[in-house]
Order: structure tokens, then C-alpha cells, then sequence
């Protein structure tokens, strides 16, 4: 039965943007391999963290929104767990009131991108009809 | 209140508490949320103290169903450090 997850890795600070790009793949692609469908990313940036963690006071944090059988979520967990680039980890199952809002959020998100552009520079139908993730915004 | 009454001229020995308390109401309900993000680290804010704690419900005015899940993304927040497990002075 595939279900709707959700999952925020935090990254090391110390990577590159090249680096911190070669872990985002590993994931997606390992859900894409395993069966999984990828609804959503998000890339929040670099953030501050409420505490340290290893001794690291900021990481990358980056979301994925995903559809996979349950019994994935251990093989993502156990290689978030082995890869030393991630210092923290987050996986979670989506209700129906969950993916509602998960949609909504999408949304809101999307409008709020589109909406400065669309001022600025004509590419506002582009940067609308795919949902990139927004670094500016929240980091 | 209490001025009130000492301005009419008749004085208690014990004044009397007749403040209307103001009802309160779960925001959730009222406002037809039905699932709590744990990723809004700000607006999960209003349901910590300064040092970080969980409010109870008497205090917040949730109600059961939702104070659950609130208290379930906070600890999920807190778990990918957007909140402080403890702390002094937040906000």
C-alpha cells in the first residue's frame, strides 16, 4: 500500500551548493528507485539551528514530499543514518488532513514566488508552472 | 473593577470578584484548521513559555483533540531543531 511521506534532512553546513546538489540527488533518486513518486521538494537553505548539533550551530535543511511503501522509509532512515553529511533527520507519515494542507501550503508558496516576478521580468510563466523551491524566502 | 468600586463610595472588606472573564476558545476550532505543521516554528511559538515548555491546555484554551496535536509538532520542531528543546528568553 503506498502511502504519503514527508521527510526534512538537515545537511552540514560545510558542504558546497555542488555537494549539498549530490545529496538531494542521492535521496530523490533513491526513492525514485525504490519504487517511490516525488511530489514535492523544498530547499530552505542554510538555517540557524534552535541548538547545536555536533557542535554545528546552522545546517541546509531540504524537504521531500514522497509516495512509497512503508517498509522504505527504513531503508531512507538507515541511509540517512550511515551518510556523514546529514546530521539530522525527519521522516514523516501524511493523513488526509496532512496532504490537504501540504497542498494548500504548496500553493501559497507558489503564489507568493509568482507574485514579485511577475513585475519584474516576463519569465513570470515559466518560474509559475514549475514549483522550483525558493531559496530566498525562508533563508 | 476594584477602582470602581472604591470611587462609589461603599468599601468591602473583602472586595468582591465579579471580573467577566473573557471565554476561551479553541483557535483551532474556530478557525477550522485541522492539521498543526510542525514546520511553522513561529506560530507553534504561541503555544511554549519563555523557557521553551509546552503551555497547558487551561492556559492556551485548545482543546483536547488539538492540544495533542500541537504538543506532537512541537516535539517534531524540536526534533529538527526549529525549536529549542530548552532554553531562557524565547521570543
Amino acid at each position: 500500500m503506498i502511502k504519503q511521506y514527508e521527510t526534512v534532512f538537515i545537511a552540514t553546513p560545510v558542504l558546497s551548493d555542488a555537494q549539498m546538489k549530490e545529496a538531494v540527488a542521492k535521496y530523490t533518486d533513491l526513492i525514485k528507485n525504490n519504487g517511490g513518486e516525488i511530489v514535492y521538494e523544498e530547499d530552505w537553505g542554510l538555517k540557524q539551528l534552535a541548538y547545536p548539533i555536533q557542535h554545528k550551530t546552522s545546517g541546509f535543511y531540504y524537504l521531500i514530499e514522497f509516495k512509497a511503501e512503508p517498509e522504505f522509509v527504513a531503508t531512507l532512515e538507515t541511509q540517512y543514518h550511515r551518510d556523514e553529511r546529514i546530521i539530522r533527520y525527519l521522516t514523516v507519515a501524511l493523513d488526509k488532513d496532512a496532504i490537504a494542507y501540504a497542498e494548500h501550503r504548496r500553493q501559497v508558496r507558489a503564489a507568493k514566488a509568482a507574485a514579485p516576478q511577475v513585475e519584474e521580468a516576463p519569465k513570470a510563466e515559466e518560474t509559475e508552472a514549475d514549483v522550483e523551491p525558493e531559496i530566498a524566502e525562508e533563508a | 473593577m476594584a477602582a470602581n468600586v472604591e470611587n462609589s463610595g461603599i468599601r468591602y472588606l473583602n472586595p468582591p470578584t465579579v471580573e467577566v472573564r473573557k471565554k476561551k476558545y479553541c483557535r483551532f476550532k474556530k478557525a477550522g484548521i485541522k492539521y498543526v505543521d510542525y514546520k511553522d516554528a513561529e506560530f507553534l511559538k504561541k503555544f511554549l513559555n519563555e523557557q521553551g515548555k509546552i503551555l497547558p491546555r487551561r492556559l492556551t484554551g485548545t482543546s483536547l483533540k488539538f492540544q495533542r496535536k500541537v504538543a506532537q509538532a512541537i516535539k517534531r520542531a524540536r526534533a529538527i531543531a526549529l525549536l529549542p528543546y530548552v532554553t531562557d528568553l524565547l521570543k
